[in-house]
């Protein structure tokens, strides 16, 4: 039975009419799984939110319709749309933590949704539901549990409580938007199970919205790839991972990371059509390897490839007479190894009486990529901010080149702060918005070298031009800039001062994955030719293949192993370990539904942010 | 290194600098051009009105409220002086000082909450405790009282009004300043050890530009109120000078009689309050990222 109904959609910025998403045409089944992929800004929630009839400010609904267990979403009054939700049409948001109100025990928050919809005839009855809802997704229905408020659960519990929201009028379709972006691999695997179980026992039909394409294998019965606002590729989910027929999800698909062999990943330059920009050709040829002049002067139709296997390409016969290579590249020959450049000993850190790290040691050694891995929590970027001087509060010894250093930056020596530089996390918050991206690089330059206007203007070129970037962007703002864009811009202020050192926070996480392959290319070029030294922060385990030569492994601020990035993620000793790749999604592309939960039960609260 | 480049970047328009943009995008709003027209307006009548008057502030033309006529428009105050003419000499230092006020508040005010907001440390507590003191007594009280032991000098109103704004501007700040200073940027700019002074004045005070600047229309507002409170009630001009906030007290027994004596000053200090008000709302909604129709952008 076809519960949803897409035909045409058509949505566009109310101003200037130009598409957000366009042509978007598919029907999902009851108890079928569809995942939407995309890009940030490919308009996957534009799609998502369409399904329930919502369209955000400053868009519009312009052509086509999208129907709902056969009711015409577009075609009802905004008062019958309202009743549809929740009841016949739920939707998960992405952040649990901004979802949930913070104010309301969980009981009053799963009550809501049933006397909205009046479901029950009495209290008595619908908190029966809310017990029988609890259980199927794992969570404790006692009175306790009910009693607390959201910020008494971890975070793999309050995206639990959500599904829970979701589910419990016992909805005939569920979007969920990116649900698990904010989790640990664990937790993720085990709120994905759930899920899928859920929509399995009810046959719920299921739109999955992600940037995660190896989520999305683990998951999905169909595919939807969009690009730039349209669909690229739609099809059964071992066409699309088996034999991708579209060049952007062949990208796509190569620019991932696999914990199980080192890829040199490969993205090729080009630029990604803005939301609501309006263009007369293929959106991907800039970026196509198989681009022909064809492709520059019309957009391609839809045209089946193969059974229920649909792509939107000029080029698709060419493409697909040209096999998949994996480029799997060789590790790096571990170098001599002499005294190590930067050496910690027993860092040990707390916040308040809440111990982050007990007892760290390790070594960095020049030329090499170190890599350290654990879930949040597990103190990572405790370790990399006390290494940068940035968390003085700490016990143990951080030496550089054999000498002691400082706790806190400002204590530390001219020359020490210089050769150790420190990359964050987000590049949305580490670049002053108020400052050109040329005077956030000559910062650096006129701090620690004095260096003059006019050499530092030729310095500033010189080291957006390292970083793969045009010297004109040495006038931009931070805003006007992508987020790989930023990143490069703040690798490039990193690189002005001649570091031996480079800390890696987390660099890529805020990325999309085609973005993230172009930055760990970049850093890994800037290791080869300059002879840096990599502390690489992640949690993504199948990042440290493509990049690392050594691991350490951290788990709740112990150090649990350390060897050769091969060795551990081949044959990993801890179980610690073992568990974290075991969770690590990976691109699975047989027929065979692909289990996700690893050999651990559910949720056990290893967040632990429980409270009563 | 040659081949790859960002790929998800949006098409980039050149937009204005981040500090110009948000006095663009205020003027969009159509209460910051009211604001502007109307303090416009005031400020022309403060500034140019005495070269316009008929009279001489203190000269008499009539007998005292008298109605208006061909020779006194708006007719006449309690001593039989044009109104027109003593309301177009008395704004001139409602304005100023007002002005004046607020800036010296908000120097007080800014510094005091940036070196508290940022140090974290004791002397958070020392300079927010002595906020709070100043805080804790009524503003006009302690400005009625220091006007009475020291006398009604101009310098002094000015510096009284504007100790009464800076702890409420250093609060606004301190609290801007604690969230600003934890984020990347400055974090980066502490790694690097840069001077504090330079992390506090080009890292963080920028970008505290534009709530700050709905809080000098709201301070304006209140100054206004303030120095108009303090001439009524004797502290502030002394007679036979010119100015609105006196003209209402010495008229107002005539209220029935000669209202306009009243009513116009009182309509000059309204509109100027309504008018620096309108200007920080306009700002208010460019901060918050709301646009010309009302849409959060």
């Amino acid at each position: 039975m076809t519960v949803i109904d897409v035909d045409g959609l058509r949505v566009e910025l109310a101003g200037d009419r130009s598409p957000i998403v366009d042509e978007i045409s598919f029907t999902v089944q009851a108890g079928e799984l569809v995942g939407i992929v995309g890009e940030s800004g490919s308009g996957k929630t534009t799609i998502a939110t369409a399904l329930s009839g919502h369209f955000r400010r400053g868009a519009r609904h312009a052509a086509g319709s999208v129907a709902v267990d056969g009711t015409d979403m577009g075609a009802i009054s905004s008062k019958a749309r309202q009743d549809l939700r929740g009841r016949v049409i739920a939707y998960m948001p992405q952040d649990p933590t901004a979802a949930l109100n913070p104010a309301l025990r969980i009981r009053r928050q799963l009550e809501e949704a049933l006397t909205a919809h009046r479901i029950g005839s009495n209290r008595a009855e619908r908190r029966g539901r809310i017990r029988e809802v609890l259980r199927e997704v794992a969570l404790p229905d006692t009175d306790d549990f009910l009693s607390r408020y959201p910020h008494q659960l971890s975070g793999g519990q309050q995206q639990r409580v959500c599904i829970a929201m979701a589910f419990i009028c016992q909805p005939k379709v569920i979007v969920l938007d990116e649900p698990t972006t904010g989790l640990d691999v664990t937790t993720q695997a085990q709120v994905l199970e759930t899920v899928k179980t859920l929509c399995e026992r009810h046959s719920t039909a299921a739109i999955y919205v992600s940037h995660d394409l190896a989520v999305v294998s683990n998951l999905a019965d169909r595919v939807l790839v969009l690009y730039a606002g349209r669909m690229a590729e739609f099809g059964r989910r071992a066409a699309v991972f088996n034999s991708p027929a579209h060049p952007y999800t062949r990208m796509l698909l190569s620019a991932i990371p696999d914990p199980k062999e080192r890829k040199s990943t490969h993205v090729r330059t080009g630029r990604t059509p803005a939301p609501g920009e309006v263009i007369d050709a293929c959106p991907f040829s800039s970026r196509c390897e198989f681009a022909t002049e064809r492709c520059t002067l019309s957009d391609p139709p839809m045209v089946e490839v193969g059974v229920e296997h649909a792509i939107r390409c000029h080029e698709h016969e060419t493409v697909a007479a040209v096999p998949m290579e994996a480029a799997v590249s060789a590790p790096r020959a571990p170098d001599d190894r002499a005294d190590a450049l930067l050496s910690v000993k027993d860092l040990t850190a707390s916040y308040g009486t809440n111990p982050v790290l007990a007892g760290v040691s390790l070594d960095l050694f020049s030329h090499e990529c170190l890599a350290v891995v654990g879930e949040s929590g597990s103190g990572k970027t405790t370790l990399a901010k006390s290494i940068a001087g940035l968390m003085p509060a700490y016990d143990g010894t951080v030496s550089y080149r054999g000498r002691e250093l400082a706790r806190g930056a400002r204590s530390r020596s001219t020359e020490e702060r210089r050769s150790l530089q420190y990359i964050f996390q987000s590049p949305y918050r580490s670049l002053n918005p108020r400052k050109t991206v040329g005077q956030a690089i000559r910062a650096p330059l006129s701090h620690f070298f004095g260096t003059s206007e006019a050499e530092a203007s030729n310095q500033v070129a010189a080291a957006l031009e390292r970083v793969a970037l045009p010297s004109e962007f040495a006038r931009r703002f931070p805003d006007e800039l992508s987020g790989g864009e930023r990143q490069r811009v703040a690798i490039a202020r990193a690189l002005v001062t001649e570091p031996d050192v480079l800390i890696c926070d987390e660099v890529t996480s805020a990325l999309d994955v085609s973005v993230q392959a172009s930055i760990v290319e970049l850093l890994e070029d800037l290791r080869e030719q300059e002879g840096l030294a990599l502390l690489f922060v992640t949690h993504n385990l199948a990042l440290v293949r493509s990049i690392a030569d050594r691991v350490t492994v951290l788990d709740r601020g112990t150090l649990i192993e350390t060897g050769a990035a091969t060795e551990i993620l081949d044959r990993p000793s801890e179980d610690y370990t073992r568990r974290l790749l075991a969770h690590t999604p990976t691109v699975k592309s047989g027929d065979a539904t692909g289990t996700i939960l690893g050999d651990s039960g559910p949720d056990g609260g290893r967040n632990g942010r429980h409270s009563s | 290194m040659t081949a790859v480049a960002d790929t998800a970047a949006g098409p980039s328009r050149r937009r204005a600098p981040t500090g110009l943009r948000s006095l663009a995008d205020a003027w969009k709003h159509l209460q910051t051009k009211v604001g502007v027209i109307i303090t416009l307006l005031i400020v022309l009548v403060a500034v140019a009105g005495p070269y316009l008057a008929p009279y001489a502030h203190t000269e008499f033309v009539d007998l005292p409220f008298g109605k208006p006529s061909g020779d006194a428009w708006f007719g006449t105050d309690n001593l039989g002086r044009d109104v027109l003419t003593r309301v177009l000499y008395g704004g001139r230092t409602v304005v100023v000082m007002s002005f004046l006020s607020v800036v010296v508040g908000m120097v007080l005010g800014i510094a005091f909450g940036l070196v508290a907001g940022y140090s974290r440390t004791w002397l958070d507590d020392v300079l927010m405790g002595t906020t709070d003191i100043v805080l804790a007594f009524p503003h006009l009280l302690l400005t009625l009282l220091f006007v009475a032991m020291a006398g009604p000098h101009k310098w002094l109103i000015v510096l009284l009004v504007a100790v009464g704004h800076a702890p409420r501007i250093a609060r606004l700040t301190r609290g801007l300043t604690l969230d600003a200073s934890r984020l990347e940027y400055v974090e980066a700019a502490e790694a690097m050890a840069l001077p504090r002074w330079r992390i506090l004045a080009s890292e963080i005070l920028p970008n505290l530009s534009t709530p700050l600047m709905v809080e000098f229309g709201v301070r304006l507002a209140i100054s206004v109120g303030m120095l108009a409170a303090l001439s009524f009630l004797g502290a502030g001009l002394q007679p036979p000078e010119a100015d609105w906030g006196l003209m209402i007290n010495e008229n107002r027994s005539a209220l029935n009689v000669q209202p306009w004596a009243v009513v116009i000053p009182m309509a000059t200090i309204s509109l100027f309050a309504l008018g620096a008000y309108l200007i920080s709302e306009g700002f208010a909604r460019a901060f918050a990222g709301v646009d010309r129709q009302g849409i959060r952008t």
